[in-house]
């Protein structure tokens, strides 16, 4: 039995020990405990240190809004996590733990000096200390503070658990399983609705838990608790445990964050860890309780000083006494009842010591009863002991004075400044706040959302009227739903009522410039800090949380936010409404990245496209590229090659005899319809009028700017279907673009627009071979009328088709498509008929040399949303006597027609190296720094030519033909030529053989 | 996620299935080459960039239409939807959800 525990108390079981190392000592706990219950059954207060100055730390909570006891958890190789709050992980077998920003170790930590020198690191001193000198900032500073930087070690292994993801739908979620959340579950479960009842913690029943001794309807708090829980299941509610409402989103969305493993001694294989719940639901019922708040006073952050209710749970949930001589000081009636609880338990109670002057007097006969000194009207000034607290100073307060100090013995300290509603999950909805001055706290008021709020939640005390109020928030929710049902009452015995008032720090007689008092424990902010941010400008309370850091810890100013804001509105002289409440956001705590992802990781991060020649391409050694989201071959290496070879193998091959290549992912939009030629003039830059069926065009697209947005080869297959092809990346893009125009601006035009990208698979053939290898396979084409730019619906190696007669590369080309499921059946045919030829299967990476000779543009790699047909030398695209289409007017827009816009250029190095595509093109290259950037490279490949080639985009570049600019690089300037972009072939002599 | 209601498919649905469009009610004029340049410069790009309700097209990516909406732009929330074509919906039906 460890020391603190209480045999046969608690919630745990004493017939089943666990073992677990904390910083490499093996320790016992029970089935059941927390690893902050366990190690404060064995005595061990000081878990961790804090982050700015290393003082030595202990759990002052019990639950999930804990700052202090932070540490990191390992469960197994690639399972280290850090910042695990103690009191929230559950103990399990072989369970190793370590504790955070301590070196060499955390009873002796060097860190510490920072202590010492916390005049130093006052509010601001990230924006003071670190000003001056400059030279000091990137050598000293930085180097300094990033080292001392951050909470816990990062784990350095991907994480190897997966995580699930759910939606659910429901009538009424109800989040928080106290009295509150349970009486709501009991009212809005009576006719039938589907209500879901969840609670952050291993097991329902809130507050309950902690007070055992409360009586409900006859019945012990905790067979209550059981009975209810019972009949909640047998109505189909559905119960969910360990699971976090971490954030509420529109329209009654909230997400939940079940950890299903993480407290298993050996989770099942291949069980998710933590699965994520997108919730739906008609009503939410929020009764979340509320969080005790610290006193502020010189030494509250001593490891043993702790939340009085965390004391009272631990000693009832957990069965384990915190200490053996606790003294209490509080603002608030509950942490009398903690006093009494662990006076029952057998401690020796120090003192009770009161704030307020006048105390209840039952709770005065109850403490005087068990022999509790009690100390009304007094504040605690100080305590004492370094790695746990030994003594505290009681001093007497009357009329804002000080005096009398008398040191009291301890070995814990119990504190209670009030509680506040947990108003996080309401304030994500927008909900607005009213201050409510007596009970010094801020109440949910005007709603966004179908939304209840009940119990402490909403600022009421006692379990009396908290259950009364849980059963009307359900009984209103399920009205909500349009269904009736009755009002429910319970019978509550031993209730545990209380009021309290708030405080800012707590008076002193000592120098209250020298008092650290903390306010913000996780991020070392004191009440000085606060006051000092005030004293120098800070008047809003977003300021004042950015300029000391309070409430800005992982525990999201939980315990702080409030302490500081009444800090601040006294030293502002304003009402604290007037000083404001910073914005809650979600995550309500923090939450693993795993959950977010869910099942989008790894392969199935994001869905990839694969043509129906992949196969072919992936048996014959390909290597692939992402285009998008397809997977592209990108290069057929035989064995041996590079890249650089391989590519230029199937350059030589292609301009040599015959090339063959998957083009499967372009875009295809069938347009058709009697209105089909009038959408496509409207649409197109070109003119499509005069285009005859069999006959197909370079098509060009702007945005109604004016500026480029896709381009692609178009069919007209008869005189009312059109075949439009648009780029891989700019397929669904140009589709949304034409179905909004044709909706939105043009729906009198009897035109129909489908999608047909993933219905043809889509084989290119390119080489002086080609018409003596593709002839004999083709039927139903008329080869006397069938020149460059030609369609027809024909037969290809016996499957039906659409070819197509077009060159990407600048010799003789065409275009098969057939229907996707014969796409491999055509690319095997073609590929055993061009064995005469030697046929060469090429790659992206060919086809962009192949076509960058030709001066042939990608659109979104030589353009970038600014370029405009003018700009990149396609004006002859442009249907001149066209009276309209899309982006016409903005053609001559004056910023157009201006001089010196950035045109599309050739550009040959005088040295023969490769440029980098993005590299800056300057004009003089001995400019003084920083240099006139005039434009930039836009493509640049090896070529088949013996030299490199790229195009550029350079400011007034079409007037710069011959000319020289300059190309800055790390290793040196690169001077190149302006030349056309035309680099193979000008007078396309080879399309016409 | 906000919930959206296709005036098409008369169905309400997940903000996930919709994608924004630009504000509504802005016509591409008839004959643009009897705008000024200024002209065409407002219809390009001056918004209303409204605080509050907001008139804006939405695209139900399921059934591939456009629509228009009123949507409050402080509250994130839906007002109205109603087909593209149809006259502006008046502020004052606003809270007729
Ligand atoms: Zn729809």
């Amino acid at each position: 039995m460890s020391r603190y525990r209480i045999s046969g108390k608690g919630r745990v079981d004493h017939a089943a020990p666990v073992s677990f190392t904390f910083d490499g000592k093996t320790y016992r706990g029970l089935r059941g405990d927390t690893v902050a219950s366990a190690l404060l059954a064995n005595g061990v207060h000081l878990m961790g240190r804090s982050f700015k100055y290393h003082r030595p730390r202990g759990a002052v909570t019990a639950g999930s809004e804990e700052p202090n006891a932070l540490i990191g958890t390992s469960r197994g190789p690639g399972r280290f996590e850090p910042n695990t709050r103690a009191t929230v992980q559950e103990l399990r077998a072989g369970l190793v733990t370590e504790s955070q920003n301590k070196w060499p170790s955390l009873s002796f930590d060097l860190g510490a000096v920072n202590d010492r020198a916390y005049m130093l690191f006052s509010a601001g001193f990230y924006y003071k200390t670190f000003m001056w000198p400059k030279s000091f900032w990137d050598k000293v500073y930085e180097p300094v503070i990033r080292g001392a930087a951050g909470l816990g070690r990062s784990p350095t292994e991907p994480d190897p658990d997966h995580y699930a993801s759910r939606y659910l739908h429901t009538d009424v979620l109800i989040v928080g399983a106290g009295p509150a959340g349970i009486a709501a579950a009991l009212a809005a479960a009576q006719s039938g609705a589907d209500v879901t009842l969840v609670d952050e913690n291993p097991e329902m029943g809130g507050s309950l838990l902690s007070d055992p001794g409360v009586a409900i309807d006859g019945r012990p708090a905790w067979d209550w608790i059981d009975a209810q829980l019972g009949r909640l299941r047998a109505a189909g509610v559905r119960l969910m445990t360990r699971t976090t409402a971490i954030g509420y989103y529109h329209q009654n969305m909230v997400g939940l964050c079940q950890r299903l493993t993480d407290h298993l001694d050996s989770p099942p294989k291949g069980a998710p860890r933590e699965r994520m719940w997108r919730v739906r639901a008609s009503q939410v019922v929020l009764a979340q309780g509320a969080l005790e708040k610290p006193l502020v006073f010189d030494g509250n952050d001593r490891p043993g000083v702790m939340l009085a209710g965390a004391a009272q749970t631990y000693l009832h949930k957990y069965g384990v006494r915190v200490g053996d001589a606790p003294a209490v000081v509080t603002s608030h009636d509950s942490a009398w009842y903690a006093a009494f609880d662990l006076a029952d338990s057998g401690a020796k109670v120090a003192a009770i010591i009161d704030t307020r002057a006048t105390v209840r007097p039952d709770l005065l006969d109850a403490a005087r009863q068990r022999g509790i000194e009690v100390l009304a009207g007094h504040t605690v000034t100080t305590t004492t002991g370094r790695l746990r607290v030994k003594s505290l100073r009681a001093a007497a307060v009357r009329g804002g004075t000080v005096s009398g100090g008398r040191t009291i013995p301890c070995d814990c300290l119990l504190m209670c400044g009030g509680w506040t509603p947990s108003l996080h999950l309401f304030s994500h909805t927008k909900g607005s706040l009213a201050w409510d001055a007596d009970g010094g706290t801020f109440l949910p008021d005007r709603k966004t959302e179908a939304v209840e709020i009940a119990g402490a939640g909403r600022g009421l005390w006692g379990y009396d009227p908290v259950l009364a109020d849980g059963a009307a928030a359900g009984l209103r929710a399920l009205q909500g739903l349009g269904r009736a049902g009755h009002p429910a009452a319970f019978r509550v015995a031993n209730d545990r009522p209380g009021t309290g008032t708030s405080h800012t720090e707590l008076p002193t007689d000592g120098n209250p410039g020298k008092a650290r008092a903390f306010v913000d424990f996780q991020n070392d902010v004191t009440a000085k800090d606060i006051r000092l941010a005030v004293r120098e400008g800070m008047r809003s309370i977003e300021h004042v949380k950015r300029y000391t850091t309070n409430g800005m810890a992982t525990d999201q100013g939980k315990m702080s936010n409030i302490n500081g804001l009444m800090i601040a509105a006294d030293a502002l002289g304003k009402q604290p409404p007037q000083v404001g409440l910073t914005t809650f956001r979600p995550p309500y705590t923090p939450t693993s990245f795993g959950a977010f992802c869910g099942y989008l990781r790894g392969e199935t991060f994001q869905l990839t496209r694969k043509t129906p020649i992949d196969p072919w391409a992936e048996a014959n050694g390909a290597v692939f590229e992402p285009v998008a989201q397809w997977r592209r071959a990108w290069y057929f290496p035989k064995a041996g090659e590079d890249m650089h070879t391989a590519v230029l193998r199937e350059c030589k091959a292609t301009r040599a005899s015959l090339g063959i290549f998957d083009a499967s992912t372009l875009g295809k939009i069938e347009v058709a319809g009697p209105d089909a030629v009038e959408f496509m003039n409207r649409m197109y830059t070109n003119p499509w009028t005069k285009l005859q069926p069999g006959r197909c065009r370079y098509g060009l697209l702007l945005g109604e700017d004016g500026f480029i947005r896709d381009d692609g080869v178009i069919g007209r297959l008869s005189p009312d279907l059109f075949h439009v092809t648009t780029t891989t990346g700019g397929a669904a893009r140009v589709l949304t673009m034409m179905e909004d125009y044709l909706q939105t601006e043009w729906p009198d035009l009897d035109v129909w627009l489908t999608s047909t990208t993933e219905q043809w698979a889509t084989v290119a053939l390119n080489g002086p071979n080609v018409l003596a290898m593709l002839k004999p396979l083709v039927q139903d084409v008329d080869w006397d009328d069938f020149p460059h730019m030609s369609c027809a619906e024909c037969t290809v190696a016996g499957l039906p088709a659409r070819l197509f007669r077009l060159s990407f590369t600048g010799e003789i080309g065409f275009e098969v498509n057939v229907p996707a499921r014969h796409g491999l059946t055509l690319w095997e045919t073609l590929m055993e008929a061009g064995k005469p030829f030697d046929i060469c299967p090429y790659g992206t990476e060919t086809m962009h040399v192949l076509r960058a000779e030709k001066g042939y543009i990608i659109v979104g790699q030589d353009t970038d949303g600014t370029v405009t047909p003018q700009d990149a030398g396609l004006d002859w695209a442009i249907g001149k006597a066209k009276k309209d289409f899309v982006g016409k007017r903005s053609l001559s827009r004056p910023d157009i027609v201006a001089k010196g816009r950035k045109q599309l250029v050739g550009l040959l190095t005088e040295d023969g190296s490769l440029l980098q595509e993005g590299a800056q093109i300057v004009l003089d290259p001995d400019q003084p720094k920083p240099m006139r950037m005039v434009g930039h490279v836009t493509s640049s490949y090896p070529s088949t030519m013996g030299h490199p080639i790229a195009m550029a985009v350079i400011e007034g570049g079409f007037d710069r033909m011959g000319e020289t600019v300059f190309i800055p690089m790390p290793d040196g300037v690169r001077r190149a030529r302006i030349t056309s972009t035309v680099f193979y072939d000008p007078d396309n002599a080879r399309l016409k053989a | 996620m906000l919930l959206i209601h296709c005036p098409y498919c008369d169905d309400t649905l997940p903000e996930l299935e919709f994608a924004y469009a630009g504000e509504a009610h802005i016509a591409r004029p008839a004959d643009p080459s009897a705008l000024t340049d200024e002209e065409w410069r407002d219809f390009l790009f001056i918004r209303t960039n409204a605080r509050g309700p907001h008139y804006e097209r939405w695209r139900h990516i399921g059934c591939g239409r456009l629509f228009n909406a009123l949507r409050d732009t402080v509250s994130d929330r839906f007002l109205t939807t109603y087909k593209a074509g149809e006259a502006r919906r008046p502020l004052t039906n606003e809270a007729a959800e």
